[in-house]
């Protein structure tokens, strides 16, 4: 089943009234959608329900804009190291290509307070777009869960769509191996600034000039319509 | 039924003639086997087009057990898929289904589904089946180049008569030919260009979700495609309600 096939939400806040913490161990897939957008290193963590990685229409964090413009998600590891959280960073390894899955292990069975699940990883080529899964309670039935992702803008840097920096507060975005491959250059650039709060991303301009135009991104290749990723979740 | 076309209407008629049949208390047509339908199960399968300029091809209905997948993300699709998916023909892609590990039966739509529009066909399946039955459909957008609609292993087991769900899904690209959008290149009604062709030269050789189409109307200049060819997700919804 494409959409989530368990009524989860009911079931948790079950649990929760008879049982206040419950452990667990489950695998985190998560699938790249997108016909040519690569993920740079996900991070994939359960932590308390009090906590957000980020929230639409507020403002990022000094960290997730770090994982959103260059893909570093060291930032967001400090804090859910902070908070207790359980981790499981880079299961793919890298870049995470277009159609490809990576899954992560984790088990909570030492943080039994860790109930729901956030997902975040940069999409590349873009200037600070982001997969997010946002605070998902994690299923407690043994069973296999889907759930669509859909992308977000950190709203942190203007999206000019040029190959650049990845580094907070630098235009442009990163190009490490296949995404040069695949990206354009000498583009002018698109006017824009940023947007100052997260919100669900509008999608990229492009273009079809390779070696020119308004945008580094190719109009035909790195287009996307959401959900760009799905999460299976398979509780043990 | 799975090695036949059959959809509600011949059903029906077969339902209504068992029935009769069976009133009679005795099985004198020569032509029709004696069904022991309490053992078999039916569901209604009603498919929705829920965009604005895209018609579906004709569907491809599987009901089939845990063996059996339509396609996966990421990996090449069969070739079945692949001219179901540029040209709209869902034989070969029925054919592979038929040949495939529990795959109870098949069925196809008579015609293409029209945007807004929407077909209801019959899966007949053994009882036997009943704890591990899923549902896949697949249809081809034909005014893309490779781009389909899927339900891949809908989740039927143990429906009880009556019992219905509806889901709503996505597009996805096969990967099979690349996106060009060009005159000559589309089968739908928005060019009358080809269908299949054994070549693969989409960028990336795997199915992914699909990112849509540009149109020339979006600034593809080269595209044969206009607004009215662009959709959003989810562009199918899918009901599966059991009736016997």
């Amino acid at each position: 089943m494409n959409t989530p096939v368990k009524t989860l939400l009911a079931g948790v806040i079950g649990c929760a009234m008879s049982i206040p913490t419950m452990a667990a161990e489950f695998s985190v897939e998560v699938v790249n959608l997108t016909r040519g957008i690569y993920f740079t290193p996900i991070m994939v963590a359960a932590h308390t329900p009090d906590a957000k990685l980020f929230e639409s229409g507020q403002p990022a964090s000094t960290e997730l804009a770090q994982m959103a413009e260059g893909g570093n998600i060291d930032g967001v590891a400090s804090i859910l190291t902070s908070i207790g959280a359980t981790q499981s960073p880079n299961p793919a390894g890298g870049l995470l290509a277009p159609g490809a899955s990576a899954t992560a292990e984790l088990n909570t069975d030492a943080a039994t307070g860790n109930t729901v699940l956030s997902v975040v990883a940069m999409m590349l080529p873009t200037n600070d777009g982001f997969i997010g899964l946002n605070s998902l309670p994690i299923p407690t039935e043994p069973g296999r869960y889907v759930f669509n992702v859909n992308g977000y803008d950190a709203g942190t840097e203007a999206n000019d769509e040029l190959v650049g920096s990845g580094a907070p507060g630098e235009a442009g975005f990163p190009a490490p191996g296949p995404v040069l491959t695949a990206s354009g250059s000498n583009g002018t650039g698109i006017s824009a600034s940023a947007e100052n709060y997260v919100h669900i991303h509008r999608g990229v301009i492009g273009d079809t000039d390779p070696t020119g135009g308004v945008s580094d991104i190719d109009s035909v290749v790195h287009r996307w319509l959401n959900p760009v990723a799905r999460v299976i979740v398979t509780v043990k | 039924m799975k090695t036949s076309i059959k959809h509600l209407a011949q059903i029906s008629a077969l339902t209504v003639l068992a029935g009769a049949l069976a009133a009679c208390g005795g099985d004198d047509d020569n032509d029709t086997p004696a069904v022991d339908t309490s053992s078999q199960l039916i569901y209604e399968v009603t498919v929705k087009n829920g965009t604005l300029a895209q018609p579906f091809s004709p569907i491809a209905v599987v009901a089939h057990g845990t063996a059996y997948t339509a396609f996966k993300i990421g990996e090449a699709a069969t070739v079945g898929l692949e001219v179901l998916a540029e040209g709209g023909d869902n034989s070969d892609f029925i054919g592979e289904a038929n040949a495939a590990p529990s795959v109870y039966d098949t069925t196809t739509g008579v015609a293409p589904i029209g945007p807004g529009g929407s077909e209801v066909v019959t899966l007949e399946v053994d009882s036997q089946f009943l704890p591990t039955l899923k549902v896949s459909v697949v249809s081809m957008l034909v005014n893309t180049n490779d781009v389909i609609t899927a339900l891949r292993g809908g989740d039927i087991a143990n429906f009880e008569v009556g019992d219905e769900k509806t889901v709503r899904l996505i597009s996805y690209d096969t990967g099979t030919e690349a996106n060009t959008e060009a005159a000559g290149t589309i089968p739908g009604p928005a060019d009358g260009g080809e269908g299949f062709n054994a070549a693969r030269d989409d960028v990336n050789n795997v199915v992914t979700g699909s990112g849509g189409v540009i149109t020339a109307d979006d600034g593809l200049t080269t595209s044969i495609l206009n607004h009215t060819h662009k959709w959003d997700h989810p562009v199918m919804t899918v009901s599966v309600k059991r009736v016997q």
